[in-house]
């Protein structure tokens, strides 16, 4: 249902990552490991499509696809209900038991901006369920939880899963799912740290 | 892109920055010039068109670096950039926003202002059609320049630099019109050309924008 070929990814003008192949059925779940700076962001950055692939090939669509980064895409002037309100009209897509799922029930009416660090992160994540979108893709998405709501976030990302959907997870944590498989960025490391173009270019010959 | 739209808005009112801030600038620097210039009435009554339509210029100018930077520093930008929404409509949806909230104001607070500066009578409509068009191409160009300088914090400065010669035409020609209204000649010439101008950048900037978002979010 997703298949990643001989993927090669960018950050600014570095390759980073060379060669991703992985293959995906729905109901899977991919964890991505990797010590900082392997690559692990740029890979979902480039599946994400916010960063080109200079070679290599994807079978999804960018309609398939939702993706949380670091920052949480909330609102502080806005309160927990109208930032999911927000999203809910940009996906066209109302679900009713989104804020139950993220435990944001008691909160729907705060303004954001007086959210503490955890309650943002799970307002960001409720994205997700708003989305609607088959492949999650997520980058470090416990970050600030509490271990009550990270085992629910799992819940989560289980019944997504079961669901028939894909999410791919960066984490130094471990999240308990059964049928979650693990794949090692650093494997991929660029060999060189030169882009083609700098290869090819006459000028930076004699630079290396 | 409704919803977009609709929260951009919301955010100008809550937030209090866009709304007031452009107005108020518009209103301190009119109300200004007199002093500045001197109470003769025939001297202010002349240069009224040029100085309300670079009052509106500059006070449009004012709020643009907002229009991307805040949702680019909460990462909305991003989720908005893999959302179903294409970046030609977020880049329209953020300049139509951008023009209700600050060129709408300008134009409906430039006709008090006007009465201020004296100028005659027969210019008001003018006026107020020439900002009503010209303030929508300002907000388009001026959505072009924020997109290119999203990347960069404290972008206003090189944002101010980039935008402010994209401006020269459309303020050529906005003052021209009340200026010919005002002289008694025929101003819809000059106003035909300005809704050209409008139009072409309507047509061309979320395009651009849109590319540029796309190399800065690299």
């Amino acid at each position: 249902m997703m298949t990643v070929t001989d993927l090669d990814c960018l950050r600014g003008q570095r390759r980073v990552l060379s060669g991703v192949s992985f293959a995906l059925d729905a109901g899977d779940c991919l964890i991505l490991r990797g010590p900082n700076g392997a690559g692990k962001t740029t890979l979902l950055r480039t599946l994400a499509g916010l960063s080109p692939a200079p070679r290599g090939a994807l079978s999804t669509a960018p309609e398939d696809l939702v993706y949380t980064g670091h920052l949480d895409a909330v609102k502080p002037q806005l309160t927990v209900a109208e930032n999911l309100t927000f999203w809910q009209g940009i996906y066209q897509n109302a679900p009713q038991d989104t804020l139950n799922s993220f435990d944001l029930d008691e909160l729907a009416d705060r303004p954001a901006a007086t959210l503490s660090a955890g309650q943002k992160r799970r307002l960001g994540l409720a994205r997700l369920h708003v989305s609607g979108r088959k492949i999650w893709l997520l980058d470090e998405p416990t970050t600030a939880l509490d271990a009550d709501h990270v085992a629910r976030f799992t819940d989560t990302l289980q019944a997504h899963c079961n669901g028939g959907g894909i999410a791919i997870i960066s984490t130094h944590l471990d999240i308990a799912l059964p049928q979650a498989r693990t794949l090692n960025v650093a494997d991929f490391a660029a060999r060189q740290d030169r882009t083609a173009d700098e290869e090819a270019d006459p000028f930076l010959q004699g630079a290396y | 892109m409704l919803a977009l739209f609709k929260r951009d808005i919301l955010l100008a009112v809550r937030s209090g920055g866009g709304f007031g801030l452009a107005l108020a600038f518009f209103l301190i620097l009119v109300m200004f010039v007199p002093f500045g210039i001197g109470p003769d009435r025939a001297v202010l009554a002349r240069i009224a068109p040029g100085i309300l339509w670079i009052g509106a210029l500059l006070a449009c100018l004012l709020s643009l670096d907002r229009v991307f930077q805040l949702d680019a520093e909460d990462g909305t930008l991003e989720a908005l950039a893999t959302s179903p929404i294409p970046l030609t409509g977020l880049v329209s949806a953020k300049a139509a926003a951008h023009w209700i909230t600050t060129g709408l104001p300008l134009t409906l607070a430039s006709a008090p202002l006007g009465y201020l500066l004296g100028l005659p009578s027969i210019g008001y409509v003018w006026l107020i059609a020439s900002l009503g068009v010209g303030t929508v191409s300002l907000s388009f160009i001026g959505t072009f320049g924020a997109a290119i300088t999203v990347g960069i914090k404290r972008g206003g400065l090189l944002l101010s630099l980039l935008v402010l010669p994209l401006y020269i035409p459309t303020l050529i020609l906005g003052a021209h019109v009340v200026t010919r209204a005002v002289t008694g000649q025929n101003p819809t010439p000059s106003l035909a050309l300005l809704c050209g101008l409008t139009l072409l950048t309507l047509a061309l900037i979320p395009a651009a924008a849109a590319m540029a978002l796309r190399a800065n979010m690299r």
